[in-house]
């Protein structure tokens, strides 16, 4: 029978299912003080899936806040190239951050996850992912031009990896392919702690004429409240609360529905068909629907505006008919927008959804009332304050300390672990690493992105970092790069989420473009489990910190806890995605050598910094002692070269996983074109070490004088190590490679595991 | 010379192909699916992308859109029509060329720079190229794969029809690593890479796609 709020008030001590809707006890208390009465089964089913974990951010939250005290501007140069200061057009708290990038453009990009339902069902969770973050970016206004995806993997010999990484990658490509987005860039990571709990998280780009900003508001009084786009089924029925918020524990409840299933020849629709709404200027507001479907929506939506909104749910197109007002509000049914318009624009609404052939309903009007009041049928099944369900869920201050083990980890350092000591097992030691799977070739998996559609793609995979043209006149662009070595971080969540942070900056400034703003995804373990709580916490100062030091700020981003089998919990993982500015992407510098001859540096200094390493994890299994040293000051030193060397420099990589010797070994293979390294007193700390704060450029003879004074004058240490030619990477007095022996090693990886 | 690109609902690469129209020295006209109307366009050229999805047999759909009647009927009176992709699958499921694309053979999506070598120069997309050109081209698809009876590949072969194969490894099972082909007449084509992802060296795998945009004008001209 329905529950009403007749009902409600009339059978006030019912027996509700609040537990096993993952509510505590003190949260469904706190629901029946917030209403004066006890909750229908809608009102329940709203409260407990925006109050869990994943949409209210209850563990993270306080956490998060400090983000906030990091000022809300970025560094974007004036037009005549004198340093600036750009606006944020919308930051924190928004469907994601929207930068001011120049000549009226904006840009707004986001990264989220979408682990647990990847690890159910690899395909469908992957390209949901995608579906979700890209709506996000279209509910600003603005057009998705790219995506990225960061994921990470259980070990490339386990046999759970190869169901679950070819669904992802299929998913991630099905899904983006499909819209005509070009997959520029990402990261595949493979360590034992993701097997169980792999990571996917999807960014997405998108670009706006500043005037084109919208937000998520119901405003005026009276104005219709639209839902279009694919109808409400089944799918991912409490999706959100129970799959991104409990972990997978075999003894514990089967709480396993089913995953949202994802349509992007619908989404394609939506984009287009919500782009010409918004040039129509028909729309006051707008809301994507993803994890928690209406109920966010409708709350959000209300919250943010006016405060009040009327919504006849019976009006909502069914896939099922047969689905109760609770299962309406909590579906999360993928491709669905609703969008706030004034009662005389609701026929233009109607015609351009029907030229895009995208189902449309005006649902309910905006009120001011200040509640949400949704009926069934004529009967009231909801009637709450908006914001008691949007904002203003539970806070907990979780209890974290600092593990009982971090002492002793730090302690364990690589120091006395055996080193190649001759120029063959360097060699050896070049090439296992070069085939190792964090270091392999990853075509096997962006052969399967395009990357091409749209055509402005300047920068993909491999590049350090994807860039996409803006405009075509002027060459305006972005550059995005995204990062994190989860081993750092475990070391050391503080210097680990910095140097996640330190590496993403570094990518994106490679290519010639200027760092403005940062956007997170942080996956970690259980937020009850106290160390990793900590580790989050740190984690949280670490960026904190950082980006105050960077001047950068943090325009929003996305945490995802519970990443852990039973006691395990994975790598603490930080994702940081850095986003950059281009003034003229036909200038950008490439990523790799391009002519024979040229002048090989290495920009900033290498330490012996083995800890945490590829070759420590690759060769001797370890993990432990102190990351490499953060120092953000010479990161931007660093950075501001390469974007002065525009033109300067023929190539710049950075340095990070695998050191030295895997950027020679990728900046000769991309092109065929060689590369001799003059000997070094530690050919081995040389090669291998991960000390941050470097790169690797090259520049045309006769113009080493010029690098070498430009790197003087901003305090960057360059040293000449080498020459490119011939066709091979060759270590004087050490070793060389051919580099067909060298290649097959390298990309024969991912293909032998998984399969040509 | 006006070239005509059509929109269908899903069409991914149509902003692309109008630039490369562009770049090719002439006027891109935008063409909607749902409409009985060339606009007067010299040529007409059907995009990438996944029209309808290709929930169904790619392009099985967009066949039956209006626009088609309209592209079939001035195919037969010899207007170029040039199908990329999921265009080149309209046209096999229009029946304005022979045979089929299924599934690639090893079951995944690819995009990579595909090498390619132009076979037939008589065409008006390919008369700007020498004839056993090797050009690099992007290819991307998830069902690229060429399929036809035997008696239909023999006829392609001996009759000159087969537009570009693919060089250095069949990256998708097509049969007798045929990557486009032509009709009877010769005014339409079907190309399964992408010459429109190679117009401009700064985005694309280098400009040897550019010849597809700057052929017809010479042929009809001439």
């Amino acid at each position: 029978m329905l529950d009403t709020v007749g009902l409600a008030e009339k059978d006030p001590d019912r027996e509700q299912p609040w537990a096993e809707l993952g509510l505590k006890a003190d949260e469904y208390a706190r629901i029946k003080e917030i209403l004066g009465r006890r909750p229908t089964s809608s009102e329940l089913a709203m409260y407990s899936v925006m109050w869990s974990e994943h949409c209210s951010y209850k563990s993270s939250k306080v956490h998060l806040k400090q983000f906030a005290e990091i000022p809300q501007e970025t560094p974007l140069a004036n037009a005549d190239g004198t340093a600036g200061v750009g606006k944020m057009l919308a930051g924190i708290g928004e469907n994601a951050g929207v930068v001011d990038i120049g000549q009226g453009y904006a840009v707004t990009f986001k990264i989220e996850s979408h682990n647990h339902p990847s690890y159910v069902e690899p395909y469908q969770g992957a390209a949901t992912g995608v579906g979700g973050i890209v709506r996000d970016i279209l509910a600003m206004g603005a057009r998705p031009v790219a995506v990225m995806d960061p994921l990470r993997f259980g070990p490339l010999s386990e046999p759970d990896t190869h169901r679950v990484l070819p669904g992802i990658v299929a998913g991630v490509g099905g899904y983006g392919n499909c819209l005509g987005l070009p997959n520029i860039g990402g990261e595949a990571v493979f360590d034992a702690s993701y097997l169980g709990n792999p990571l996917v998280n999807a960014l997405c780009v998108g670009v706006l004429r500043h005037e084109d900003l919208h937000l998520a508001k119901a405003t005026g009084s009276g104005n219709q409240v639209v839902l279009y786009g694919a109808r409400t089924g089944g799918d991912g029925i409490g999706g959100v609360s129970v799959l991104a918020s409990e972990t997978f524990d075999e003894t514990g409840p089967a709480k396993r529905p089913s995953v949202q299933v994802g349509d992007p020849f619908m989404e394609k629709l939506l984009i287009e068909c919500t782009l010409e709404l918004f040039a129509a200027g028909i729309v006051t507001g707008i809301q994507d629907l993803g994890g928690a479907g209406l109920s966010c929506a409708t709350s959000e939506l209300a919250s943010a505006g006016d405060g009040g909104m009327h919504v006849e749910l019976d009006r909502v197109p069914l896939r099922d008919s047969s689905l109760a007002p609770e299962e309406i509000l909590m579906s999360e049914s993928q491709e669905r927008m609703m969008a706030v318009v004034e009662p005389e624009d609701v026929d233009a609404l109607m015609a351009i959804c029907a030229k895009w052939d995208v189902e449309a309903v005006v649902v309910g009007e905006v009120t001011d009332t200040g509640r949400l009041e949704i009926d069934w049928h004529g009967e009231r099944v909801v009637d709450v304050p908006p914001r008691s369900v949007a904002h203003d869920g539970p806070t907990y201050h979780r209890p974290f300390e600092r593990p009982d083990w971090q002492d002793a980890l730090q302690a364990d350092t690589a120091a006395g672990l055996q080193r190649p000591t001759n120029g063959d097992e360097l060699r050896d030691t070049v090439l296992r690493l070069v085939a190792s799977e964090n270091l392999c070739d990853k075509s096997w998996i962006t052969d399967q992105y395009d990357r091409y559609v749209r055509g402005d793609t300047v920068l993909a995979q491999p590049s350090d970092s994807g860039m996409i043209r803006v405009d075509e006149e002027t060459g305006l662009g972005v550059s995005v790069a995204t990062d994190c070595n989860g081993r750092f971080a475990k070391l050391d969540p503080y210097a680990g989420a910095q140097l996640a942070l330190a590496e993403a900056y570094r990518n994106v400034a490679t290519g010639g473009a200027s760092p403005l703003a940062v956007s997170d995804c942080l996956n970690f373990g259980s937020p009850e489990d106290p160390a990793v709580m900590w580790q989050f916490a740190e984690a949280c100062r670490g960026l904190k910190d950082g980006c105050l030091e960077l001047g950068i700020p943090v325009t929003g981003g996305n945490v995802s806890l519970y990443n852990q089998t039973g006691a395990t919990a994975i790598l603490p993982t930080p994702v940081v995605a850095v986003l950059g500015v281009v003034e003229d992407v036909r200038r950008r510098t490439p990523s790799a050598f391009g002519a024979e001859g040229e002048a090989v540096y290495q920009l900033g200094d290498t330490r012996d910094e083995l800890d945490g390493s590829e070759w420590v994890h690759v060769v001797h299994g370890h993990l432990g002692g102190l990351p490499p040293r953060v120092d953000l000051m010479a990161e931007r030193a660093l950075a501001t070269l390469l974007h002065d060397g525009v033109g300067l420099l023929t190539s710049a990589h950075d340095l990070s996983e695998g050191g030295l010797a895997q950027a020679l070994a990728e900046s000769a293979l991309r092109h065929g074109v060689g590369v001799t390294v003059g000997p070094s007193d530690d050919s081995f700390v040389q090669l291998f070490s991960e000390s941050a704060a470097r790169c690797l450029v090259t520049v045309r003879p006769g113009e080493e004088g010029a690098l070498e004074a430009m790197a003087g004058a901003l305090g960057v240490s360059a040293r000449r190590i080498g020459t490119t030619g011939g066709d091979a990477f060759t270590v004087e007095g050490a070793f060389s490679i051919p580099l067909d022996e060298l290649r097959a090693a390298w990309t024969s990886t991912l293909p032998n595991a998984l399969g040509a | 010379m006006r070239v005509g690109v059509v929109t269908f609902p899903g069409s991914l690469d149509d902003e692309d192909a109008r630039r490369a129209v562009r770049i090719g020295g002439h006027e891109a006209v935008a063409l909607w699916h749902g409409d009985h109307d060339l606009q007067g366009v010299d040529a007409v050229i059907l995009p990438g992308g996944f029209s309808y999805g290709d929930y169904l047999r790619c392009g099985a759909i967009s066949r039956f859109a209006p626009v088609m009647t309209e592209v079939v009927a001035a195919a037969g009176r010899g207007m170029p029509v040039l199908g990329i992709c999921n265009g080149f699958q309209i046209l096999c499921e229009s029946h304005l060329l022979p045979g089929a694309l299924i599934r690639n053979d090893h079951r995944k999506f690819v995009c990579k720079d595909q090498k390619l070598r132009i076979e037939n120069t008589r065409t008006p997309w390919t008369s700007a190229y020498d004839e056993g050109a090797e050009v690099t081209i992007v290819l991307k698809n998830g069902e690229g794969g060429y399929v036809a009876d035997a008696d239909t590949l023999d006829r392609l072969e001996g009759e000159g029809r087969v537009l570009a194969r693919y060089l250095d490894g069949n990256p998708n099972g097509s049969m007798r690593d045929i990557a486009g082909i032509t009709n009877e007449r010769g005014n339409v084509v079907g190309l399964m890479p992408h010459p429109e992802h190679a117009v401009e060296a700064l985005t694309g795998a280098g400009t040897d796609g550019l010849g597809f945009f700057q052929s017809f004008g010479a042929a009809i001209a001439g």
